[in-house]
């Protein structure tokens, strides 16, 4: 076992198992410890890396926690206001049509105040990725109630549990954007286990690609946590959310191209 | 396309110099009484013309959502709209004061408030001169008074825009919109492909990456940018003050007067002059950057000054600030839509300047 081998032995580039990716920077990250945003962020940072298209990406970055996505990722980004990145998105991809586009959102950002923004942008096929980051609640804000929080679940504006009565029911905006034709890739996916990284990875990946063929929106949903929010520890979190969010928002492909 | 003369509306002529002028994008939503802007342009399919790209938004908060994107890349975009429409572009256009980016945004302004109506008006110009989103913020504020200057102002607004880094405005009125004159549209000019190196076109590895935004949550850094923008704001006002004058050489009274109001004041000085009434015309061209230097020395020459507006009265307080006391002035205006005639306007300035 690795009690016999030196740290000299161990960094040796042969022996490199895994290794932070170029398109991360130093800086130090704003996310809660066991947030979902870093770990999504490290995979889009690696795709980007591994398509060698960091010279030809451009992010944009919404309201909410990742509003400080371009001090995390080494590309060129635009921060949109609130709700308004596939708009600011749809002219950066029609102006530098030859770019690799996308959006990072959450649910409040998608699907509150960016509502009309989100359905347009698939509507008209744009030819962006879509990052939706779903943990059911606002969390730079303080942890208030978001589209997408569940039936009961509290927050510090549903202080008693969300009344769908009185408050509406969750929107589940990934499976709206399913229905449009502008649509060609959607899926539903998380990053709280290795396994769910991967296949998030994938998904992103394959989104990329898609983007390459000038086919339409893809739309990729991660359902996360929100550790501060939810005030939970992180592995708490993680399994309320596999308990509660998974059942309301199942992991899985809402529509996939034609192969 | 060579140089060419032809009678236009003000909104297409407006549209053809955008296409000639070699823009990259235009992004709106259909209102009146600026519409034939992008029916125009999607009629002349300027994609096959220029490459220029052309869309129509889900709204005008969209609209101006999709200039920050264009912008933020360095192209040459921009959008038009009237005045309910701009109010709903207002945050967009502060995210875009506030990331320095550069661009076009029309306003071919209709009486309010609210839905109002949807003849001419010039009731936005606070709006349009002093921000009109939340921050402090200055926009470049040019105000045609002829279809040849809705055509005009297009290259100039934007080489300004680009020049400062800053969103400029055309603000129009429904009646410069709308109206048909003889136009001279300038040559095509060639779209520029070379990017500004601050535009999100993606990071090669020769440069650090490019961020677009507005946002800086130290306060000392913050306040910082504040400076830098107001230290912008004032280079504006020493070097792009543009102004006409009208019969002021021997005036003793003077109109100031911008946009459809000035039309009606020259057609007023005629009347005024031939009943023996020395009267000239102050027309601002630049809203903001204010005339206010012109309007002082006139100050210590005239009697008085008589504003007329299709508003309440909006301009007057920067006249009156540029004036400082010095002689009396007054505004008059029409409002709601109503366009003011020049023989009112000679009533008014006998009533409230000579008389009063």
């Amino acid at each position: 076992m690795a009690d016999n081998i030196s740290i000299e032995e161990i960094i040796k580039p042969e022996n490199l198992v895994y290794a932070k990716t170029g398109v991360m920077t130093d800086n130090i990250t704003s996310y809660c410890p066991g947030c979902g945003h870093g770990t999504t962020h490290r995979i889009i940072a690696e795709i980007i890396e591994e398509m060698g298209i960091q010279s030809e990406t451009i992010g944009v970055a919404p309201v909410g926690c990742s509003v400080l996505m371009y001090n995390f990722m080494d590309i060129d980004i635009q921060q949109a206001a609130h709700g308004r990145a596939p708009a600011v998105a749809t002219a950066i991809k029609r102006l530098l049509p030859e770019k690799f586009v996308f959006t990072y959102q959450g649910d409040g950002d998608l699907a509150a105040i960016g509502t009309a923004e989100t359905i347009h942008a698939c509507n008209r096929g744009e030819n962006i990725l879509i990052v939706f980051i779903n943990n059911g609640i606002y969390g730079m804000t303080g942890g208030q109630m978001a589209p997408t929080t569940l039936e009961g679940m509290k927050s510090s504006t549903s202080p008693y549990g969300r009344d769908v009565a009185m408050m509406g029911n969750p929107l589940k905006m990934t499976d709206i954007v399913a229905t449009l034709p502008g649509t060609y890739y959607v899926t539903r996916q998380s990053v709280h286990k290795p396994g769910n990284v991967r296949k998030s990875k994938k998904a992103i990946r394959k989104a990329l690609e898609y983007q390459k063929l000038n086919k339409g929106t893809c739309f990729i949903e991660i359902v996360s946590n929100c550790p501060s929010g939810w005030k939970m520890e992180p592995v708490e979190s993680n399994e309320w959310m596999e308990k509660n969010m998974f059942p309301f928002y199942p992991l899985g492909d809402l529509k996939v191209p034609a192969e | 396309m060579e140089k060419e003369l032809r009678l236009m509306k003000g909104n297409e002529a407006l549209a053809e110099a955008a296409i000639r002028a070699g823009a990259d994008g235009y992004f709106g939503y259909p209102i009146t009484p600026q519409s034939e802007v992008m029916e125009y342009l999607m009629q002349e399919k300027p994609h096959e013309r220029t490459g220029m790209v052309v869309l129509q938004a889900e709204s005008e908060v969209a609209a101006i959502n999709m200039v920050y994107g264009g912008a933020g890349c360095g192209k040459m975009v921009m959008t038009s709209s009237s005045s309910p429409g701009v109010s709903l572009k207002q945050e967009g256009i502060t995210y875009i004061a506030g990331a320095e980016l550069p661009c076009l945004i029309v306003n071919v302004v209709r009486g309010g408030p609210g839905l109002g109506t949807i003849q001419p008006a010039q009731s936005d110009y606070f709006q349009a001169t002093k921000g009109g989103g939340h921050g402090d913020y200055n926009l470049i504020v040019l105000a045609p008074s002829s279809v040849q200057e809705m055509a005009d102002f297009v290259e100039l607004a934007f080489d300004l825009a680009f020049k400062y880094r800053n969103p400029a405005m055309i603000l129009s009125d429904g009646a410069i919109g709308q109206m048909m004159e003889k136009v001279w549209l300038k040559p095509q000019k060639e779209r520029n492909l070379k990017l500004p190196e601050w535009g999100t076109t993606g990071k090669t590895p020769g440069r650090e990456r490019n961020i677009i935004t507005s946002l800086d949550l130290n306060p000392a850094k913050q306040e910082q940018f504040n400076h830098k923008l107001q230290a912008k704001y004032r280079e504006m006002e020493k070097n792009e003050v543009r102004y006409e004058e009208f019969q002021c050489d021997d005036a003793e009274y003077l109109f100031v007067a911008y946009g459809t109001s000035a039309r009606v004041c020259q057609k007023a000085i005629q009347l005024a002059r031939a009943e023996g009434i020395k009267v000239g015309l102050l027309r601002p061209i630049t809203l903001f950057p204010f005339p206010k230097k012109i309007i002082h020395e006139r100050a210590g020459q005239v009697k008085g000054i008589l504003c007329v507006e299709m508003s309440a009265g909006q301009m007057v307080e920067d006249v009156r600030l540029a004036v400082n006391g010095l002689i009396p002035v007054e505004h008059w205006g029409r409002m709601g839509g109503i366009v003011p005639t020049p023989e009112e306007a000679v009533e008014n300035l006998k009533s409230k300047i000579i008389g009063g």
